[in-house]
């Protein structure tokens, strides 16, 4: 299958943009890009922010901020992988609450309890993903109408079993995952421990998303016929992919329960809050454009965004609109970018072979963010 | 079968138009499901939610007498008009009770309904009411309209318990069930309008707002800063609360910053530290204690001083606050409310009057009773609410200890 | 059976379902088919109706609409503003309300036409505008409806809400418009392939504004209607009723390809119509309320596996499917 890709790589016609030039110029061209702009972003926002608040420049406060915002990072990842391959997953938000509510009822005061609960989390965490993965991909389902449903279903049977609230925070020792930090550090004070596994898992998915399953999950996205033809099987891939949102999701959930304790609305809202990140982060959503950091960077502007607008002093009622009018324009930008960025179209004397067949021209991949 | 589709559409397009002008002559007739009260919904502009007469009046009530026996405070009541309920009084038993819920979608509302099922099992026991059918909408106003028409028509009621999911919107439902002409009794939320037999609520939100925002401002000097962090807009039993307090705050000189959070506690710790972050925070108030612990444990993690703080007496917040031992408050929106309209539904069919507005009393927990409200807890998950007055009834503490939810 | 159409097979569920429902409302000693329970349902049918057939058009044309709670919440305070409980004011009222719904469709369609913003994207960000003018400018109930008007919401014949039938009124002038005009043939090639279409002719704008208007139109028509019902204006009532995802869930269920391009307003109605007998009788049942929504989210998956798994098996011959009028059309069930 990697030779087929490598292949298929090698037989390109022109390089991207992109992929001109030296490193200096390499870097600008990245940062023309959607996937590259959301790291100017994000560094223009911490400015701003510090700019209103000048607290915020303090490296132990900034730190401290990187930390809170690890959970919605490390979830956007996990999005990311589903979206990249032209999925949804709205069960975010469900499986977080999940995963928060079975550490306070299993975990309660108990720390011995705290690794096999944590591995049972995980395996409940794959289990979902796996289910949301088969039913999409075999019982073809769409995703969308998949996850709503896991999310309605998880959500309900959670409070049902537990009565609508948790009995309690478990152990400090497990709440010190979230809430805890290296200490000591010279210049930033701490490093919160959500900031390391966050470092842990970026460097995990860019890996991830280097190796052929990567590539091939993004071919999916861009065009699944083509993927199948040469030889993958995507129901696999995808299926994969919505594990990796799933455990994303469980970890967030892990780190959640120690930074706020146990609720049955932690995580509420995280389904549209990490698919917000992901497409702040330039990736096309429909599946087939994108990089894994830059849907993490997304998170973080998005969480930055947040803080700038407490930092001015905007009213808390019109903050959602001022969120609404960004992803519009940001996304309406994006969009902009990878035009200009992509190779150039095939012309269109090619396209009648296509008629009967678009979905497995390249250029049709470049219109589904059309096509959900 | 494109003529038969032409044929479809021109029947489609002539069946829309005849039900157009149809509908036209339908709402010209008098509908008697509709007679609601023409003068009753013509007051609203947009609401400012500070209304001078109630706070007053809830003041008062804070210090009034309360009738009946201090240990069963969910049958105390503030002297005043009283409903006579003769004409309902039955000695046969076995009344159905009818139950529109909003929805039991908070800890403070499923504590609640736990309660009220226990509530329930005892008045099955000695036959008053032979069952109670509950309709849950779900937070949904529209739904709830539904509910009780579809009990006014199809209930077989004796009896209509109503909790409102909104007060105006609620309004003319309530009003029919009223024209049935039997007994209806609201609680928590009220409806604009008395046709029902009582309506039993805690003295309500000015009295919590006056309790809380007095607290903070006696604790804090003048130009210190309070947090406000409040659950969602809109639902005015959490306004008033947030209304009375802004006003208090403002006339001591506190500077408050209110923040909506959904009751999510990351939110609310991502609020505090940002706050944190900007200057120093003396104080918070809360409109209600759920995540009062987040809020807590981000001035831990700051490593900060504890603010003077009001929460609830929501058993997370109580234990928090004897764990920490900061200075704080526990205001109560009497959580054992949930018990009394059954109560009076056997009153109703009793014949002995009852209390046309039933204000039940509404008292903070102090530091000095904290202990007593712990110990009696003990076992309790967090969220629970320590008034939840249950103590002399079937199933406890077991029931609420396993949040068995019907 | 086995040429059953998409929209056969969602009937041939919401029959089942009645069945079933039925079978299950007797088992509590009551009667499905009272007046007052199929009021109920239909009732319940309406609002939903209204919001899903808008959103079917909106999918059909390769988009979604997320602001639908909020343009419905907003209408409703809107004209209960305007009508200030004065029957005179009835009728400028409305106007306002389909107006302002028509401008948030309009710019909702250009956003994703013109922008080229993923509907996704482009309606969560402007639901959440909207949702903040709500919060900043409503606190709480707004405005309230004459009594002409409320009885729009409370008037039946026999055990038919009128708003009920203006709903299907409605639905059926959308099925009129897709199947006899040149606007509905163009939705479906652009939701079916927009490259295709825009390379036979068609300005593939105008069926995305357009449907994007029709939706918010029709979810101003929800609004109305829950102001008719609720006799005042609700900044949250929208909201309240999760009429986003609910609507696509109908849409979906209703044999809609979510990709676009494939799908009709009847077999919607038939979905609209399983949810709100499913509400009904687990209503009936007091079943949990969390439970309700685990048996939604289980029902939701499994009724539209049952489709999926249908369309899967007539691949083979795709071209006597309903509704496949151009080779366009053929291409959506592909994806």
């Amino acid at each position: 299958m990697t030779d087929v890709l490598r292949t298929l790589a090698a037989d390109r016609r022109e390089p991207l943009p992109a992929h001109v030039g030296g490193p200096g110029a390499r870097l600008l061209a990245a940062a023309g890009t959607p996937g590259g702009f959301v790291f100017v972003l994000v560094g223009a926002l911490i400015v701003a922010t510090a700019l209103a608040n000048p607290n915020f420049a303090d490296p132990g406060v900034l730190i401290r901020f990187l930390g809170r915002t690890a959970p919605i990072a490390i979830a956007a990842m996990g999005q990311y992988f589903v979206i990249v391959s032209g999925e949804f997953d709205l069960s975010m938000a469900a499986v977080v609450t999940t995963q928060v509510v079975m550490a306070g009822n299993l975990i309660g005061d108990d720390s011995s309890r705290i690794l096999p609960v944590m591995v049972l989390m995980l395996l409940v965490g794959a289990l979902i993903g796996l289910v949301n993965g088969l039913a999409t991909t075999l019982l073809k389902v769409p995703s969308f109408i998949v996850t709503l449903g896991t999310m309605l279903a998880l959500g309900g049977l959670v409070r049902y079993l537990t009565g609508g609230a948790a009995t309690g925070n478990p152990v400090d020792e497990f709440r010190q995952i979230g809430r805890g930090a290296v200490e000591g550090v010279p210049v930033v004070d701490v490093i919160p421990y959500p900031l390391v596994i966050f470092a842990v898992l970026a460097v995990a998915a860019s890996w991830l998303s280097r190796r052929p399953y990567g590539r091939s999950l993004v071919a999916a996205g861009d065009n699944p016929a083509a993927t199948a033809v040469s030889g993958s099987s995507v129901w696999w891939l995808k299926t994969r992919a919505f594990i990796l949102s799933s455990l994303s999701a469980t970890v967030a959930g892990i780190i959640l329960v120690g930074y706020a304790g146990v609720h049955p609305s932690v995580g509420q809202g995280y389904e549209f809050t990490a698919i917000t990140a992901v497409v702040l982060g330039g990736v096309l959503l429909g599946g087939g454009r994108g990089w894994v950091l830059s849907a993490a960077a997304g998170a973080f502007a998005l969480e930055l965004l947040f803080t700038l607008l407490t930092a001015l002093e905007v009213a808390s009622t019109w903050r959602d609109t001022v969120q609404g009018l960004i992803i519009i324009v940001a996304v309406a930008a994006a969009g902009r970018a990878w035009q200009a960025g992509r190779r150039p179209r095939r012309t269109p004397s090619q396209s009648p072979q296509a008629l009967g067949r678009t979905t497995t021209t390249p250029a049709a991949g470049t219109d589904k963010r059309e096509n959900t | 079968m494109r003529s038969r589709t032409l044929k479809g559409a021109v029947v489609a397009s002539a069946a829309a138009l005849a039900l157009l002008t149809s509908c036209s002559t339908d709402s010209s007739l008098d509908d008697p499901d509709a007679a609601g009260d023409p003068g009753g919904g013509e007051s609203s502009s947009s609401e400012e939610w500070f209304v001078q007469a109630d706070f007053d009046e809830q003041m008062e009530q804070m210090d009034a007498t309360f009738e009946g026996d201090e240990s069963e405070p969910w049958l105390q009541y503030i002297d005043g008009d009283m409903t006579d309920t003769s004409e309902f009084a039955d000695d046969a038993g076995g009344k159905k009770v009818c139950f529109a819920n909003a929805s039991i979608s908070n800890p403070w509302r499923q504590t609640g309904w736990i309660t009220m099922n226990q509530q329930l099992e005892v008045l099955q026991e000695s036959g008053v009411v032979s069952e109670m059918e509950t309709r849950d909408a779900q937070d949904d106003d529209n739904t709830q309209i539904d509910d009780i028409d579809y009990f006014i028509s199809e209930g077989n009621c004796d009896a209509f318990i109503i909790s409102p999911n909104s007060t105006a919107a609620l309004t003319p439902a309530v009003e029919r069930a009223c024209e049935t002409g039997k007994p209806v009794v609201v609680f928590d939320r009220g409806v604009e309008t008395d046709c029902a037999t009582t309506f039993i609520h805690p003295i309500g939100g000015y009295a919590w707002g006056i309790a809380t925002a007095n607290f903070l401002s006696e604790n804090l000097s003048e130009g210190d800063k309070v947090v406000a962090l409040r659950i969602l807009p809109g639902v005015d039993v959490l306004e008033t609360r947030w209304a009375a307090a802004e006003k208090i705050f403002e006339e001591n000189g506190i500077e408050a910053v209110d923040y909506f959070t959904g009751a999510d506690p990351a939110e609310i710790k991502k609020i505090i530290t940002d706050e944190l972050a900007g200057g120093e925070v003396q104080g918070v108030w809360m409109d209600a204690g759920d995540g009062a612990v987040a809020a807590i444990e981000a001035f831990e993690d700051a490593g900060v001083d504890y603010p003077v703080m009001t929460g609830e007496d929501e058993m997370s917040f109580l234990r928090k606050w004897e764990d920490t031992g900061l200075n704080g408050l526990a205001p109560v929106y009497s959580n054992f409310q949930w018990r009394t309209p059954l109560l009076a539904v056997e009153k109703i069919f009793a014949g002995e009057e009852v209390p046309a507005e039933w204000v039940l009393p509404q008292v903070p927990i102090t530091e000095g009773e904290r202990a007593d409200y712990l110990a009696a807890n003990e076992g309790m998950p967090d969220g629970h609410y320590a008034k939840f007055g249950g103590e002399d009834l079937p199933g406890y503490p077991e029931v609420w200890q396993d949040r068995v939810i019907p | 059976m086995k040429r059953l159409s998409s929209t056969g097979i969602v009937v041939t569920v919401l029959v089942l379902v009645v069945v079933v429902g039925a079978v299950l409302t007797a088992a509590e000693g009551r009667n499905f088919f009272s007046i007052g329970n199929i009021r109920s349902i239909l009732t319940l049918m309406s609002v939903l109706g209204f919001i899903a057939i808008g959103q079917t058009l909106v999918i059909l044309v390769g988009s979604l609409d997320l602001s639908v709670p909020y343009v419905a919440s907003l209408t409703s305070v809107l004209a209960g503003g305007v009508m200030a409980g004065q029957t005179g004011n009835v009728l400028p009222a409305v106007l306002v309300a389909l107006g302002v719904a028509a401008a948030i469709g309009l710019a909702n369609g250009l956003i994703v036409s013109r922008l080229g913003v993923h509907g996704f994207v482009a309606t969560l960000g402007t639901g959440l505008v909207i949702s903040g003018y709500l919060a900043t400018n409503y606190q709480g109930n707004h405005g309230s409806a004459p009594r002409s008007f409320r009885l729009v919401g409370a008037t039946q014949v026999g055990p038919v809400p009128v708003s009920w039938l203006i709903m299907v009124g409605c639905a059926l002038a959308a099925i009129w418009m897709l199947r006899r005009t040149r606007l509905g043939h163009h939705l479906y090639a652009v939701g079916g392939n927009p490259e295709i279409a825009r390379m036979s002719g068609i300005r593939t704008w105008v069926p995305v504004v357009a449907a994007h208007v029709l939706c918010s139109v029709l979810t101003a028509l929800a609004g109305l209607l829950l102001l008719a019902r609720l006799s005042v204006g609700s900044p949250t009532i929208g909201s309240q009723g999760g009429y986003d995802l609910m609507s696509i869930a109908a849409v979906v269920l209703g044999g809609t390809l979510l990709a676009g391009g494939k799908g009709n307003v009847a077999g919607t109605l038939a979905g609209v119509a399983i949810f709100a007998v499913l509400d009904n009788v687990m209503g009936v049942m007091q079943v949990n309320p969390f439970l309700r929504d685990v048996i939604r989210g289980v029902v939701i998956v499994a009724a539209v596996a049952v489709y999926a798994r249908r369309e899967i098996d007539r691949r083979p011959a795709p071209f006597d499917r309903p509704g496949a009028r151009t080779p366009s059309l053929q291409e959506a069930s592909q994806s």
